[in-house]
């Protein structure tokens, strides 16, 4: 394991250390419970937080400010975090119009932040969640867990953000949150492994020309393992399932989304991209809105992930709406 | 025989103990079919446990088992602390304030947590989950003890039999928590959470062997 860290058990807390320093303009960081916290809080409004495991930087904790999130927890490398840093953050963001919560869909986050809502609850605290499922990747989702939460909780943490921050209730907020997660759908792949710091081994070994596909975000393996392809094979791989699942049709406008999963250059990302926009453009669906980055990553993982978000004019509005965080900023 | 607070602390420092020591073993098993912290989690929250034991105000039966489910459950994450903190929190409740308890509270308590578990993690039998080594565990624990009134020996017989539940869940397909996005491909690996279970029904037994030889 090569890492630029001090001791595995301390790399959360010294990041959130350097994160508050970095942007003590935007958020502040607590700890003991853990959290990030815009600014000011709380603000006359509904407050938004998220949560889960660390390794998916920026997600959540870059996306805390102006128009996005209001509060972050972050867990343990790729665990989710524990009830008392959601029910702190909920209180602390709480302005008196109830607390959205944006969980991914995985077993631990789920159940973690119910016990943490259920606690808000006891205490007088509006709180409405929502969960996000837009991985492809996951088949016979009835018999299973279910599928994951991936890049369509970046998208929808920005919109569902916006409309918090224009002074939308906690009922539309939630309303908007569900829209958002039933249109989109996501699928990545990896071309390495990664390694959480205190295990100190790769999650998986992949051999020079083989590559996983339907991975997460938790440097799990994936669906299955396949021979290393063109980008072009990789892409068509990709977006063939998610086009298929909504379905996306022709005529639809969307939010193409390449994300890196952390180890991946830009140049890499970009090439995909304009594959993606040839398969769209083949099928005549129209690219309203772009976002291409690391923006959802699994440490140091190579690979990329795809999610496409129907939009409509809602959506565009809140999208295109004024967003400062230290992830994610335009308009301001 | 009857079961005194003492009792409980040497199981929970043992449970510590074995969780350190199989680490490594966890976290292996869990990278196989889930995201390789299973070990590092509970490491992290048996250890808190250990610190708060000297310091607890409360020092019953129910109160030791009450701080540590509330401890995992704020210091473990991921699905392994909600599910071992309610399992002791319930068992906790099933006790009550009971200064020492007997085979039939233990089994009781034991059968308290399993509900809690399964309550919380929305699991049942066969999805390849802890429960798989849990549940048969307490069935033997339960008719073992019917039939003989020997609590040692019904425990004998529930270890062995959260093993084999333990062991079993290696051909299943997992339906439930992180291996379930795996499909087929979970199939052959052994359950961590089982395996941590199969760990703690050891302790018990170890902490009941000692307690009876005095």
């Amino acid at each position: 394991m090569k890492k630029l860290i001090n001791a595995p058990e301390n790399v959360v807390k010294e990041a959130l250390a350097g994160m508050a320093i970095a942007h003590a303009d935007l958020i502040d960081v607590h700890f003991d419970p853990d959290y990030i916290v815009r600014k000011g809080a709380p603000h006359n409004k509904v407050g938004v937080i998220s949560g889960g495991g660390s390794g998916h930087e920026p997600m959540h904790g870059g996306f805390v400010g102006y128009g996005m999130l209001d509060a972050a927890c972050p867990g343990a490398v790729f665990t989710s975090p524990v009830p008392d840093q959601m029910l702190a953050a909920t209180k602390a963001v709480n302005g008196g119009k109830g607390v959205l919560h944006i969980v991914k869909n995985y077993t631990g986050d789920v159940m973690n932040f119910e016990m943490a809502a259920e606690l808000a609850a006891a205490e007088g605290i509006e709180v409405a969640s929502v969960v996000t499922n837009d991985d492809v990747a996951v088949e016979n989702s009835t018999w299973t867990a279910g599928r994951r939460g991936v890049g369509v909780t970046v998208l929808l943490e920005k919109i569902v953000g916006a409309a918090a921050e224009a002074g939308a209730d906690l009922a539309t907020c939630k309303a908007i949150a569900e829209r958002v997660n039933a249109h989109g759908r996501s699928m990545g792949m990896a071309l390495t492994p990664c390694t959480v710091p205190q295990a100190g081994k790769p999650g998986f070994e992949l051999a020079e020309d083989e590559m996983e596909v339907g991975i997460g975000i938790h440097g799990e393996p994936g669906r299955r393992r396949e021979k290393l392809a063109p980008a072009r094979d990789i892409a068509e791989m990709l977006a063939g399932p998610i086009l298929d699942d909504l379905p996306f049709q022709s005529g639809d406008a969307v939010l193409a989304f390449v994300n890196g999963m952390g180890g991946t250059p830009l140049i890499e990302l970009y090439l995909m991209y304009n594959e993606l926009a040839r398969i769209l453009k083949d099928r005549n669906i129209t690219i309203a809105r772009s976002l291409v980055g690391n923006y959802i990553t699994s440490l140091e993982m190579a690979g990329v992930s795809f999610t496409l978000l129907r939009l409509d004019d809602e959506m565009i509005k809140l999208w295109d709406a004024p967003v400062h965080t230290p992830a994610l900023r335009w308009g301001m | 025989m009857q079961i005194t607070a003492d009792h409980v602390t040497s199981f929970l420092q043992l449970v510590a103990e074995r969780v350190k020591e199989q680490r490594e073993y966890l976290t292996r098993l869990d990278a196989a079919i889930g995201d390789a912290d299973h070990g590092v989690n509970l490491d992290r929250g048996f250890s808190t446990v250990m610190s708060k034991l000297p310091t607890a105000t409360d020092r019953s039966i129910s109160g030791l088992l009450k701080l540590t489910g509330m401890t995992l459950i704020s210091t473990v994450g991921g699905a392994s602390g909600p599910l071992y903190g309610t399992a002791f929190l319930r068992a906790g409740t099933a006790i009550g304030d009971r200064a020492t308890i007997g085979a039939e509270e233990l089994i009781a308590a034991l059968s308290a947590a399993l509900e809690g578990i399964q309550t919380r993690g929305k699991a049942t039998r066969g999805e390849k989950t802890m429960i798989d080594a849990i549940a048969p565990a307490i069935d033997a624990l339960k008719e073992q003890y019917a039939a003989s009134g020997d609590l040692l020996a019904a425990m004998r017989a529930a270890v062995t039999a959260c093993e084999q539940g333990m062991i079993a869940t290696e051909p299943m397909l997992a339906t439930k928590g992180r291996a379930s996005y795996l499909g087929e491909r979970s199939i052959g690996h052994r359950d961590p959470g089982a395996a941590s279970a199969f760990l703690m029904a050891q302790a018990m037994l170890a902490t009941l062997e000692r307690a009876v030889q005095g």
